[in-house]
């Protein structure tokens, strides 16, 4: 009886795996640094008693879990988190697309629109909040007298918050949002526009069976993008509002770094806090690929 | 054959283990730096003065008093202190990471406030032994002494007092028929003054003022109030919060009555702390509870009173920041010569009191400058009736960004609703955690 003995790996294989292994080792110890230690960390962190001011007090896995969930602005932060996803996520999709329509046509104004418009795409967010927070100051904003003879405030009431924060995210946003519409757009051949023309198609028609259908790459982009950033919504709420009035703004993130920094001061529960939402983000990635994969694939 | 597999496993083990080791060593490196710290018992009366460079961090609100501190101190001894002013809003996280990672600096002022807890985490060396010698100890302001103490031990001394008062434009009150020399002596005569500066119906000038979205400023503003009352804000471990009671109940409808009448800048609904003393400091606003630190930066004849009780009486908070020396600092000496400096006539008169700040030893409230200024003399004569609440939970249940205090001032003041009962459990809930 003869038994298979598998092939003797050549000489040069080897040599070219350990090569790969080689050219792969620079980017894999950077990504376990960065990457894999820090949310090793996280993990650690999340099933261990860790006051801030204290350090580790050992293992007490899964109070943290538990007491994350029971915090008493939890559901409130992720049900407002949602919603300011849902808002800016319909706005800017929809508003970039609208600029990106308005400036793909070759006019007189082209390039002046598009570079208009893509400039607050420019401005770092937490300087676009101090700008926005100047803005709307009572003391210092250009609209300081009006809002003292109203007796209105920008920042004052949940709404005014909200709708506050989200003008300054579409300001801030919708340029950069256009320019991937754009190219989106610019990937549409001409000749499908052509023969729509010439059977009759009105522009209505065209936008709603061409421009649409074959965006969809650009809309799953353009969404997961969207979505993932206002779900881990931050420094425009710590710095307009942090959290207020009443925590009607409380964001995911920012009740994240209020339960580690300000007031409870507890950086395992903080890190429970952290493991949920890695895990939410992770879930509703999926999902967004593997529904824009089934329609695609449609 | 299996020797291969087992070679390239031991080899990913091998690999695993070095690199953990370089982990390890590295964070190890990081942690350590060599020195000892001296034992805090075996310190003397004067500390070391010895051209020693210690660090200091404080919080921004007390950049001015704390830049004028160290130069003075700089000026006169070998060693020298470096100053960090931290933002307010970042200096808990700052102090939080630095002590996670034995890091923090030799000396550290805190938030009078949170001191029991930063005491209780074990934040400060105990210097019980260096404190009880001063022959003057019974002279240091005893708030501050006493919220750094635990289970006997001494760890923190004042290091700037701040004071909650009551201001008033004099200019506002003469031109809407108030008494500019004679301060509103009660809750309601507040609220009439208030009332009385808002029917000039000037173009942006208004009654009164506060930060109705800022939990430190509402507790350094209107507990005083509860006090002058004879009530309390606190039961005496810190654990209950009676913010319910009947005087309680007065502040917040006066506030109430006061917001519904228009006669509250209408920015204090939004106010977060950063800008809450800006519209008097400008001349906009008729009167308002106003830290005793700003009386050097008033640029126009201001009155100073107490904060009044319901049917009288004067009290005030009694805040600002203690500083002791860190658990990572590895010249106690040298930080104890600073503080024993901080508490000498040098500083607390010279430089404290003539720049117009609260001395925290009461044996040198008559001083020459604030001989001076009989506002001054009002402010050191009300420190002694004031208060400073002690609670390990007091930023979780007060000053946090949407603490449960703030949404009982917000629900009591703003909305007007009856929830004071409901909201007071609230905090309760959290100071007893």
């Amino acid at each position: 009886m003869s038994t298979l003995t598998p092939p003797r790996r050549s000489k040069r294989a080897r040599r070219d795996a350990l090569q790969g292994w080689l050219y792969a080792s620079p980017t894999a110890i950077f990504v376990g640094f960065v990457f894999l230690l820090p949310l090793l960390l996280v993990l650690q962190m999340s099933a261990s008693d860790w006051p801030l001011l204290a350090g580790n007090r050992g293992w007490n896995f899964p109070d943290n879990y538990v007491d994350a969930t029971q915090h008493r602005l939890f559901w409130d932060s992720i049900w407002f988190t949602l919603k300011y996803t849902v808002v800016t996520t319909i706005l800017l999709i929809g508003l970039g697309l609208g600029l990106a329509l308005l400036v793909q046509e070759s006019t007189r104004w082209k390039s002046f629109l598009r570079t208009a418009f893509l400039v607050p795409s420019a401005l770092g967010l937490a300087s676009a909040s101090l700008l926005f927070y100047v803005l709307y100051s009572p003391y210092a904003g250009p609209f300081a007298d009006l809002m003292q003879a109203w007796g209105f405030t920008f920042l004052g009431t949940p709404e005014g918050a909200l709708w506050s924060t989200v003008f300054l995210i579409v300001w801030r946003y919708a340029g950069f949002y256009m320019l991937l519409m754009l190219v989106g757009l610019q990937s549409i051949p001409d000749e499908v526009y052509e023969a729509a023309r010439i059977d009759g198609a009105s522009t209505w028609q065209t936008f709603r069976t061409i421009t649409v259908p074959l965006l969809r790459p650009t809309f799953a982009l353009t969404i997961v993008l969207c979505v993932t950033g206002s779900l881990l919504a931050f420094e425009q709420f710590y710095i307009l509002t942090k959290g207020g009035p009443d925590n009607s703004t409380m964001t995911i993130v920012q009740l994240i770094y209020n339960v580690a920094f300000q007031g409870q001061n507890d950086l395992g529960i903080a890190a429970a806090l952290s493991v949920i939402v890695l895990l939410a983000l992770v879930v509703i990635n999926v999902f967004q690929l593997r529904a824009f994969r089934r329609t695609d694939e449609n | 054959m299996t020797t291969q597999p087992r070679r390239r496993a031991t080899a990913r083990s091998l690999a695993a283990i070095i690199t953990a080791g370089a982990l390890i060593g590295g964070l190890a490196a990081c942690a350590g730096s060599g020195e000892t710290s001296t034992p805090a018992e075996s310190i003397g009366p004067e500390g070391v003065d010895d051209g020693s460079t210690l660090t200091l961090w404080t919080r921004a609100p007390l950049e001015k008093q704390a830049n004028l501190l160290v130069d003075a101190y700089n000026a006169s001894h070998e060693n020298q202190v470096e100053l960090t002013v931290v933002p307010n809003d970042d200096y808990v996280a700052k102090v939080g990471a630095a002590a996670g990672s034995s890091g923090l600096p030799d000396l550290f002022a805190a938030d009078i406030v949170y001191v029991p807890n930063w005491v209780e985490q074990g934040l400060f060396q105990d210097i019980s032994a260096q404190i009880d010698a001063l022959d003057y100890k019974d002279a240091i302001n005893k708030g501050h002494l006493s919220a750094g103490t635990s289970d006997g031990k001494e760890h923190v001394l004042p290091f700037v007092l701040d004071l909650s008062m009551l201001f008033w434009n004099k200019e506002l009150f003469e031109e809407a028929g108030l008494d500019p020399e004679k301060a509103p002596s009660t809750l309601a005569e507040f609220a009439d003054a208030a009332k009385a500066v808002q029917a000039l119906d000037k173009e942006g000038v208004y009654g009164t003022a506060t930060g109705l979205n800022c939990g430190g400023c509402l507790v350094f503003t209107w507990f005083p109030s509860i006090w002058a009352s004879g009530e309390e804000v606190l039961s005496e471990d810190g654990r209950e919060s009676l913010l319910a009671n009947d005087a309680a109940k007065e502040v917040y409808s006066t506030w109430n009555d006061l917001w519904e009448s228009g006669a509250v800048l209408p920015s204090s609904q939004d106010e977060a702390g950063p800008t809450w003393t800006a519209g008097f400091t400008e001349g906009n606003v008729g009167l308002m509870y106003y830290p005793a630190t700003l009386l050097s930066s008033t640029p126009f004849d201001a009155g100073v009173a107490g904060i009044p009780g319901v049917d009288g009486g004067a009290s005030t908070f009694v805040g600002g920041d203690g500083i002791g020396i860190s658990k990572d600092s590895k010249k106690s000496p040298q930080a104890w010569n600073f503080l024993n400096w901080l508490m000498s006539e040098d500083a607390q008169v010279g430089v404290l009191a003539k720049n117009n700040d609260v001395v925290s030893r009461s044996d040198f409230a008559d001083n020459e400058f604030a001989a001076k200024d009989p506002r001054l003399v009002t402010i050191n004569e009300v420190a002694g009736q004031g208060d400073t609440p002690v609670a390990m939970n007091f930023q979780q249940a007060f000053n946090a960004p949407g603490s449960p205090w703030l949404t009982l001032v917000r629900n009591a003041v703003l909305e007007g609703t009856d929830t004071v009962d409901a909201d007071n459990d609230g905090i309760t809930d959290i100071l007893g955690q």
